[in-house]
């Protein structure tokens, strides 16, 4: 098991035909995900070869759908066409859409995020993430597959780095998923729906939660944890150093007044008795003493 | 970025929020003429984007345009909370009779935007939250449906406004709207609206955040830049396109890749550094996931740049740009920056081929450069070098 992908995932990759889509269809394709297709509108019935791999391409998600059987698809367009891209994926009813694409205006975001609300078909991940891997079943997004191996940790985070440092970390001992859920103000899946399907999740048997300033993301998952989540959650907050009123890199990582702190996160994640560690390695000597391996 | 109140307010006489007369100075000269042109009595408000400049004596009433040339000359040059005023905004006075409160703005917690309308105005709306919630309408708006008339007319009901003004409140609201949306702003603020003698609404101050990422289909927003008092260093980062933030009292200038790692790296160094008398992190700089010698070289520049460096951490994880390429990239940097280079580096490189990374990084064998297996002995080792 692992969640929301598994080896069963058949993917469509909207941008395919793009300098980063196709780049990232080799290196999914390469890691032994099943890639079914593309969507780029106006380049429908194109064929493009990847790597012997001959990808139909379609102008819209619904087409893929019927043609493919696809349930997974990912989003490489750039930030002026994500709006368009995911909304057509949510009327095609895709069940999961991952979004990779940074830069996109939080106007847009918002409104396929309540629009997925208002269809109820679509679970969203992201914007501005790496996406998703289920280590030697699939991997959808432009996470490093050769990092880990498949194992019994499910790990959640906000950061792409980050979540492949804690892999790295962790690699003798594997990942059941590991799932970058974005560092943007609006994103569709969140450390709580992570946290929740970990812990519904057979082959996971322990969770890292990766947060980082800005919003009440990880105050929210402290919550859940304390009231749900009976699985060890160790967890790391980045951006102790942050000053406030800056963006940090990513467009929802910011201070605002006093909200948003690390501080705030961590004593929130410790009183829901998760272990935080105060570097990334000491995070990953707790998951270990935790697991004792 | 945040707008100075001045901004604000042009933003809302664009998209038909009722404002009064106003005008930027930026010298006691200009101040003058525009107080002329306006006739009468004036404010001179200080430009900074900080609350509670009324109080640090940044707003002041004049009787005429030598009295506003008078305050804006003692006004100008002013220190806010740390923020140099550099403008005034001349503003029409107007006879107030009640005081108000509208904001729309992105409620992240919740993943939708949010309108707050009060009736209590003119005070810290964190503060009405606090004291009499009741005061304070909370309602959430929808991204696909927005905010009409209808919708506008409702929530200001819900807020309680006074019956004779509830109409031209809605339509100032639909209004803010329209300017939220077709702004790509995150914030949108009038604090307060008034009322005045003659029964006018009007939005006497604002606040506005826009959204960075909407840059490429708002052009206009690059004219409202604040170039005054943007730090030196960030606005020669901005110009090569690096993701950099200075901080204060910093001595180890970091560059990592991503984000989350970047800011990882600063609270590891401040860790790390209070065993070596509090040495803090200088910089914020996230040179993306590609990290090419270019970019290295650029980001390496800015760093050494920096007066408060003592000496830089480069710290990588090599996923999808592999550590091999990323050492190359350090080396070629390094050759490109030649004897401008100065200050000790403490690589850490970590991830897919860091053997072949950091056999590239002793065999170029550089006189400042420095490798560390593991990021907190990186950290360690950089804030021992900065506080030599």
């Amino acid at each position: 098991m692992s969640i929301f992908i598994n080896s069963n995932s058949k993917v469509i990759v909207q941008g395919m035909t793009g300098s980063e889509g196709t780049k990232h269809t080799r290196r999914m394709l390469a890691s032994g995900t099943k890639v079914v297709g593309g969507v780029t509108p106006g380049k429908g019935g194109q064929i493009v070869e990847i790597d012997g791999n001959q990808l139909p391409v379609f102008n819209t998600v619904a087409e893929a759908i019927l043609a493919t059987g696809a349930n997974v698809s990912v989003v490489f367009v750039p930030p002026k066409f994500a709006k368009a891209a995911v909304i057509d994926a949510i009327d095609a009813q895709m069940p999961l859409v991952v979004v990779i694409t940074e830069g996109i205006p939080v106007h847009d975001s918002a409104y396929f995020y309540a629009y997925s609300l208002q269809k109820g078909t679509t679970q969203i991940i992201g914007p501005n993430c790496p996406g998703l891997i289920s280590p030697e079943q699939s991997n959808v997004g432009i996470i490093p597959a050769d990092i880990t191996k498949r194992g019994p940790i499910g790990l959640v985070s906000k950061s792409g780095t980050l979540t492949y440092q804690m892999m790295y970390e962790l690699r003798d001992i594997g990942f059941s998923t590991a799932v970058g859920i974005g560092g943007d103000p609006v994103i569709g899946t969140t450390h709580i729906d992570c946290l929740k399907a970990f812990q519904d999740d057979p082959e996971t048997n322990a969770i890292v939660m990766i947060g980082e300033i800005g919003g009440d993301a990880e105050e929210r998952a402290a919550a859940f944890i304390a009231e749900y989540v009976t699985k060890p959650v160790v967890g790391y907050v980045a951006g102790f150093t942050a000053p406030e009123g800056k963006t940090m890199g990513h467009a929802g990582a910011i201070v605002s007044g006093s909200s948003g702190t690390a501080q705030a996160k961590k004593d929130a994640l410790e009183a829901a008795g998760v272990k935080v560690g105060q570097t990334p390695s000491e995070t990953a000597r707790i998951m270990r003493a935790i697991l004792g391996r | 970025m945040d707008l100075f109140e001045y901004q604000a307010r042009d933003l809302f006489e664009k998209h038909g929020v009722p404002v009064l007369a106003g005008a930027v100075a930026t010298t006691d000269a200009e101040a003058f003429t525009a107080a002329s042109a306006m006739g009468g009595k004036v404010v001179v408000k200080a430009q900074v984007k900080v609350g509670g400049r009324g109080k640090a004596g940044g707003v002041k009433l004049a009787v005429d345009a030598n009295d506003a040339k008078e305050k804006a000359g003692a006004i100008l040059g002013m220190d806010i909370k740390g923020h140099t005023v550099y403008k005034v905004m001349i503003a029409q006075a107007a006879p107030i009779v009640d005081e108000y409160y509208i904001s729309i703005l992105l409620d992240r917690s919740n993943r939708t935007f949010l309108v707050m309308a009060s009736v209590a105005g003119g005070m810290d709306i964190e503060e009405v939250a606090r004291t009499a919630p009741e005061k304070l309408a909370k309602v959430p708006v929808n991204a696909v449906d927005g905010i009409s008339l209808t919708k506008a007319k409702e929530i200001v009901e819900q807020a309680k406004f006074p019956t004779d003004i509830a109409d031209q409140v809605a339509d100032v609201l639909a209004k803010l709207w329209e300017t939220f949306q077709s702004e790509d702003a995150t914030l949108v603020e009038i604090n307060p609206l008034v009322k005045t003698e003659d029964g006018r609404i009007i939005a006497l101050d604002g606040k506005v955040t826009l959204d960075d990422n909407a840059d490429f289909r708002q052009p206009a927003h690059e004219a409202l830049v604040d170039h005054d008092s943007a730090n030196a260093l960030e606005a020669a980062a901005k110009e090569k396109g690096l993701n950099y933030v200075k901080l204060d009292n910093g001595q180890v200038g970091i560059i990592g890749n991503g984000a989350g790692l970047v800011m990882s790296t600063l609270d590891v160094v401040a860790y790390a550094g209070e065993k070596f008398g509090g040495i803090r992190p200088a910089n914020f700089l996230d040179i993306g996931g590609g990290a090419s010698a270019q970019v290295m070289a650029d980001g390496l520049s800015i760093i050494l740049g920096d007066p408060d460096v003592k000496s830089v951490f480069v710290n990588v994880f090599g996923g999808i740009t592999a550590c091999d390429a990323v050492a190359s990239g350090i080396v070629q940097a390094l050759e490109l920056l030649g004897p401008t280079a100065t200050k000790p580096i403490v690589v850490r490189l970590d991830g897919n081929n860091v053997v072949e990374g950091r056999a590239i990084l002793s065999a170029a064998n550089h006189p400042l450069v420095e490798q560390a297996e593991t990021m907190d002995g990186a950290a360690s080792r950089a804030a021992e070098l900065a506080a030599k």
